[in-house]
């Protein structure tokens, strides 16, 4: 439809339209787009549900019809904000593309995975997608496994402050009066860039070898006669952490370090005169000072640690007998090798809802705690 | 400040440090000390992934450490990968493989990093300068949904990834993956970002507003040019995370978009005692960030710092 400028206002002599009307105008157009955005969408998502039910046939080999239409309906939303909206609508299409990605990418999954999760579903089975209703939840509460997984997690998310006493010496050393400080930093900075998967290789499988390894021989000269380092279960965790600590402590190092140089200077000056020795200093002034970024680095590697798979997946596969199994390896290993969907998507969702109510405790405690310290 | 008092100053700054070095003399000993052992500790595994990469069978069972002293460098590792000089010409399977997993791995983590700095900045700086409603939510609630994705592990949403990978085509894909990618780096790319522009002052912005900018206009030329530092930060730390990430690659791909690290770990898989070339293979996959990380460590500790140290 074609709109001419008529003056809709009551004066007459205006024959320009004004910016009022052009704001009309634009948004009237907005409006439109956005509409039949909306009605292209709906279709192609109505075609494609015939398509699939089996009630049509025009050939659609898969859905990604409907992928482009989303993408169409994205960008139109965007562009009807500006026309309607002005320059409110120019604001919103800043963190618009954002969050229809996210939404798009983040929500569809996650609803559909929960739905997945009733279902009893083996990819290798030949028999379908079937709803099981509480099955699988019933089955989760009695595999050992997972629970063996669950606790191994502890075991890992506790290894984390061991790994933060480590990274804070560390940032005390390389925040002291030295000389290469940049060496260090780099050379410390290095383990972070490294993929865990070639870590694996580098130290769990060769490093600490049983046979040739420069870790398992250095370990005979110690005097160590059998230096198996993933054959008991407990060893097998210890030498998972400390490669996984290997990796990360420069994340927290380096956070750590930052914190400690935006300390005001003036604080350790006074410190100093007051003739406080370096522990009291550091008990009294720097750590308290602190906090607030320990705070974040430690909740930072907790949800990181939470996540925790790769090198587990490669190094130990999760043994000895689950020793060294975290859940996400474990439902790796569910999908992977057991080709088991339902029963695994299961076993994530309620692994979801375990971290959020465990790290909303977490970050609650933290303000708590931070309140009440201040 | 300093010119005129420089004299006393000085005098006293160097008794100090005389009467002090005694007394300092041992903790800083100590202090070096530890440094050499974390940094040995840190960068004993990657000289050695190197060296085994030019050793031959005799020199790992031994346990020989020091190139042309203990062993000699032979090109065999890298000869299996079709990289050493006299097979660098000639036609190789293996480095074909290589090449396409080296590629892969290049499109997968730039392409994604792109992308999330793309629209990462853009609601970076949206969640920074303007307060937004949207039914319940405002910018607080908004920052946090973002960052919530941050807890999301890839369990979660691995599968559910991989049916709608399969009906929309995407399985196996470049695309595909670095969609996924972009996901897992967006919450860091933008709270990078907010930080970022947090810190850019307001009124460069509101003299253009008047010199008649629009507000895009306010962003792309005045705002983007001054945080370009950061997002090359937010860049390297997701092409980073990007160039290393297993979980997502190894399930959603099979052979056309495999990545590096797919193919280093189905390489160890098979526990054999071809340690040379296991080693070439990951020396090659660790060079590449290794050098960023020689080369471009001020930006990837200025992205790591950014947000986390106030």
């Amino acid at each position: 439809m074609s709109h001419t400028t008529m003056p809709a206002g009551t004066t007459p002599s205006s024959a320009v339209p004004d910016r009022a009307e052009l704001q009309l105008i634009s948004a009237r157009r907005g409006r439109l787009l956005f509409t039949a955005a909306t009605i292209l969408l709906l279709a192609v998502l109505a075609l494609q549900v015939l398509e699939a039910s089996g009630v049509t046939a025009i050939g659609l080999v898969s859905w990604r019809p409907l992928l482009f239409a989303y993408i169409l309906w994205a960008v139109a939303l965007c562009a009807a904000q500006i026309l309607i909206r002005g320059e409110d609508g120019q604001r919103a299409a800043f963190v618009l593309p954002a969050v229809l990605f996210t939404v798009a990418m983040v929500v569809f999954p996650t609803v559909f995975g929960l739905y997945i999760a009733f279902t009893d579903w083996n990819l290798s089975a030949a028999a379908g997608r079937r709803f099981n209703g509480l099955d699988n939840l019933r089955t989760l509460f009695a595999d050992v496994y997972f629970w063996n997984a669950l606790l191994n997690m502890v075991y890992y998310v506790a290894a984390v402050l061991v790994q933060y006493a480590i990274a804070f010496g560390l940032a005390l050393l390389l925040n002291a009066e030295i000389r290469a400080r940049k060496f260090f930093r780099v050379a410390f900075l290095l383990p972070l860039m490294l993929s865990p998967v070639a870590v694996s290789w580098m130290i769990g499988k060769s490093l600490m070898e049983y046979r040739f390894g420069p870790a398992a021989t250095l370990a005979r000269h110690l005097g160590w006669d059998n230096p198996a380092f993933f054959s008991t279960p407990w060893l097998a965790r210890t030498s998972i952490i400390a490669m996984d600590a290997w990796v990360s402590i420069p994340f927290m190092m380096i956070l750590l370090l930052a914190g400690l140089q935006a300390l005001p200077a003036e604080v350790k000056e006074a410190a100093k005169v007051d003739g406080a020795s370096g522990w009291q200093s550091f008990k009294e002034i720097t750590f308290p000072l602190m906090l607030p970024v320990s705070m974040t680095v430690v909740i930072l590697r907790i949800i990181f640690q939470l996540k925790l798979a790769d090198i587990v997946i490669n190094v130990t596969a999760g043994g000895p007998g689950g020793a060294t199994d975290t859940v996400s390896s474990f439902i790796f290993r569910e999908y992977r090798d057991r080709s088991n969907v339902g029963y695994g998507t299961m076993l994530a969702e309620f692994y979801l809802v375990v971290i959020i109510i465990f790290v909303a405790l977490i970050l609650k405690g933290a303000s708590r705690w931070m309140q009440r310290s201040n | 400040m300093a010119s005129i008092p420089y004299a006393p100053a000085g005098d006293e700054g160097r008794t100090n440090l005389w009467s002090r070095r005694p007394r300092f003399m041992t903790p800083s000993l100590l202090i070096y000390a530890a440094l050499i052992l974390w940094a040995f500790i840190s960068l004993f595994p990657i000289y050695w992934t190197i060296t085994t990469s030019f050793k031959t069978a005799v020199n790992v069972t031994q346990g020989h450490l020091i190139p042309f002293v203990d062993f000699t460098p032979d090109w065999k590792g890298w000869r299996s990968l079709g990289l050493s000089p006299d097979t660098i010409s000639a036609p190789s399977t293996v480095r074909d493989e290589f090449v396409r997993r080296f590629f892969n791995s290049i499109v997968a983590s730039a392409g994604a990093s792109f992308l999330a700095v793309v629209i990462g900045s853009l609601a970076a700086y949206g969640l920074s300068r303007f307060s937004y409603k949207f039914l319940w939510m405002r910018n607080k609630d908004i920052s946090f949904f973002f960052l919530s994705q941050l807890i999301l592990p890839p369990v979660v949403l691995a599968m559910p990834f991989l049916v709608l990978y399969k009906h929309l085509m995407l399985l196996d894909t470049l695309v595909g993956l670095i969609l996924v990618y972009t996901l897992m780096v967006l919450p860091i790319v933008i709270w990078i970002m907010r930080d970022q522009f947090d810190t850019i002052p307001l009124e460069l912005e509101q003299a253009a507003l008047v010199d008649g900018c629009s507000i895009w206009g306010a962003f792309l030329r005045i705002v983007l040019p001054i945080a370009l530092p950061g997002m090359v930060a937010a860049f390297i730390l997701s092409v980073i995370l990007c160039w290393n990430e297993y979980f997502f690659a190894a399930l959603l791909t099979s052979s056309n978009a495999k990545t590096l690290p797919v193919m280093v770990a189905s390489q160890t898989g098979s526990q054999g005692i071809n340690w040379w070339s296991m080693a070439a293979i990951a020396t090659a996959a660790i060079m590449p960030l290794v050098l960023v990380g020689i080369f471009l460590e001020r930006y990837i500790v200025k992205g790591l710092t950014a947000g986390a140290v106030k």
